[in-house]
């Protein structure tokens, strides 16, 4: 039995050496994730794998801690490093704790980059958004004007008065109002990301305004509770319900008819782009330094800003024709 | 001049109050749908409500009833999304169930080992929490993965009203009884009124505690199927912070916090005081930043008219006494 196991053993660290040889010339990028077995990270990771057969000379190494944790993220960065890998893309658990890990890489040549979530500015070349502020209130508004090519009234039902992100995304909307003549936002409504009362309030929004067309929620709860509470009111095909979420809770509104369409950023596409600017930084034909532009394949390409990060594209639109690809990914 | 002074009888006042300042603002609320809409919306509330106030008769306290809820609606959907065939009554029967053996751990701690009841629900509260993100790693379960009957049951309309109004309705009923007709109803009061007193009659108190949590419990985990199988979403965080909802439901129906004084009918007037308040306030076009302050103070108000009635009617038997001497 010990003989079988070492003879076992033997063979795997055999096959792994000639493995390694054999891909020797290609570029190494490492995909570290916050943890292994989140769909959302196994999305990213088919993005990666994709833009490797398209780059062609490049192996994908999908990594990542068990739990989400920064000390988890620090030991497989470590072993990344000890491999001698070409790039590091990271998704990191802490913004600060992966920084001297990450400088450590960068001294040993290594390529680093962070996409999804940052880290510090010092422990990386530069940092991939999904989105952005500006694109993201765009595309809220646009989802919800697009079904409403004769105008029509829409109310927004955000998080809490004091959530940052949705605040911000609601100015940003405001702000783009006038290239939609004839919408008309008439309240602006808090469910405190609490089920019942964003569903109180949709079914509020619905008595106060018998004539709404649409409500935008840019919140993954309030976006679910104001399908739920379309649905009960019986007033499918008359509001539609739009705004950030994701295709795994919101497949049900969808089916149901009381969303017609919502966003959220690809994932697929994240890990596309993050490999392929990898790769182009790596390989040296891009520098990552505020105002560049580096090519990010099918995806276009992403323009730093000051602080070297940048935005990768509009949220992605999920609809009845591609809700199935994702609901069970994240 | 009694029913005049009497808890319900200013409550209802109150509520018809409400509801004529709501109207004034927008007539549609009170049009008999909407209503019966509104009650349905505050079911769960009254049904914990309920439970809330036998607990807080016995001079207890059960923070853990919107936890048990999560925990326990967690439960039945992640058994709808294993077993899709296992029918709802089985279900609810589970709910029940599993409600009652987690309010038994909150009687039994405080039963049994003595600790206070703020401590011992504090606790199990969020350790119920816990578990909910121990069995599903923080993910949800959404709309699309519980089958059709799961959803529809408490939605179900009979005689003009959905199946979760009726359950608030029967649940009243059944408490009702249960106070005013079995020595069980009669031992919460004696508990909470004069425990020392009460161990002298040959209750005993501990006991008595313990299935007041029990019935907290059980009616938390019912509620908690309802309200999963009603918002069709269950996750960790559903109904967070709804214990104080619930606890302020039955101080506004004049329970006394301090045990021993409770009505059925008041605790459910509480409860429906403020599920109107929560309802209107959407539609009567109040800034969300002056919501909050409204709900604070609407409970205020209650608890003063309820220590100002407990303190004249005191002052009343003491007149008497001295007049009669």
């Amino acid at each position: 039995m010990k003989k079988l196991t070492k003879l076992l053993t033997t063979a795997a660290i055999a096959t792994g050496l000639f493995a390694g040889a054999a891909s020797a010339e290609d570029m190494r990028i490492a995909l570290v994730v916050k943890a292994l077995g989140i769909g959302f990270f196994e999305a990213a990771a088919k993005g990666a794998e994709e833009a490797a057969s398209e780059l062609g000379d490049v192996e994908i190494i999908y990594t990542g801690p068990t739990d989400t944790t920064a000390e988890g993220q620090i030991e497989v960065i470590n072993s990344l490093i000890a491999q001698n890998v070409d790039a590091i893309a990271v998704s990191a658990n802490d913004t600060d704790a992966l920084v001297p890990t990450l400088k450590k890489a960068m001294q040993r040549g290594i390529t680093v980059i962070s996409w999804d979530s940052g880290v510090a500015e010092e422990g990386r070349q530069m940092h991939l958004n999904p989105s952005s502020n500006p694109l993201i209130g765009n595309m809220i508004i646009k989802l919800a004007a697009d079904e409403l090519p004769e105008g029509g009234q829409v109310a927004v039902l955000s998080a809490t008065t004091t959530s940052t992100n949705q605040n911000i995304w609601i100015d940003e909307m405001n702000k783009v109002m006038s290239n939609y003549p004839g919408v008309e936002v008439v309240a602006t409504v808090y469910g405190d990301d609490l089920a019942d009362k964003s569903y109180r309030e949709a079914t509020g929004l619905m008595q106060s305004y018998p004539d709404l067309d649409a409500i935008i929620a840019p919140t993954s709860v309030g976006i679910v509770a104001a399908a739920q509470a379309v649905v009960d009111a019986g007033k499918v095909g008359q509001v539609n319900v739009t705004g950030l979420g994701l295709p795994s809770e919101m497949a049900g509104a969808i089916e149901s008819g009381a969303s017609k369409s919502f966003a959220i950023w690809n994932p697929i596409d994240l890990g596309y782009s993050a490999t392929m600017i990898a790769y182009h930084l790596s390989k040296g034909d891009a520098v990552a330094e505020p105002g560049a532009s580096i090519p990010m394949g099918r995806m276009g390409e992403v323009t730093l800003d000051e602080t070297n990060s940048g935005a990768m594209a509009d949220p992605f639109v999920y609809d009845a024709s591609n809700i199935a690809d994702f609901k069970d990914i994240f | 001049m009694t029913l005049l002074k009497s808890r319900e009888a200013i409550l209802v006042g109150a509520i018809l109050l409400l509801l004529a300042l709501v109207a004034s603002r927008f007539p549609g609320f009170v049009t008999p749908s909407n209503l019966v809409a509104v009650f349905t919306d505050t079911a769960p509330l009254i049904i914990l409500a309920l439970g809330q106030m036998v607990v807080i008769l016995t001079r207890s306290i059960d923070l853990s009833v919107a936890a048990n809820l999560a925990l326990t609606g967690m439960v039945c959907a992640l058994i709808n999304v294993s077993f899709p065939g296992v029918p709802v009554p089985v279900l609810v029967a589970l709910a029940l169930g599993l409600g009652a053996l987690m309010g038994a751990i909150n009687g039994f701690l405080v039963w049994k080992l003595t600790i206070p009841p703020i401590v011992v629900t504090l606790g199990t509260m969020t350790i119920f929490r816990g578990v909910i993100f121990l069995l599903t790693n923080g993910s949800w379960v959404n709309s699309h993965q519980m089958s059709a009957a799961f959803k529809a049951f408490p939605r179900e309309n009979i005689l003009g009203l959905p199946v979760l109004g009726w359950i608030a309705v029967i649940v009243t009923l059944i408490l009702g009884l249960v106070m005013s007709r079995t020595t069980l109803g009669r031992a919460f009061f004696a508990v909470g009124g004069n425990p020392h007193a009460a161990v002298y009659t040959g209750i005993n108190v501990g006991r008595t505690q313990f299935l007041a949590f029990v019935i907290s419990g059980m009616l938390a985990g019912l509620t908690g199927y309802l309200w999963v199988a009603r918002y069709a979403v269950a996750y960790v965080d559903i109904a967070g912070g709804f214990e104080l909802d619930v606890v302020a439901a039955c101080v506004i129906g004049g329970v006394s916090i301090a045990g021993g004084i409770a009505t059925v009918g008041g605790a459910v007037l509480g409860a429906l005081f403020l599920g109107i308040i929560k309802n209107a306030l959407p539609v009567i076009d109040v800034s969300p930043f002056w919501q909050l302050a409204i709900s604070g103070a609407a409970i205020i108000i209650a608890v003063t008219f309820n220590s100002r009635a407990g303190r004249s009617k005191g002052r009343v038997i003491l007149k008497s006494a001295e007049h009669a001497q």
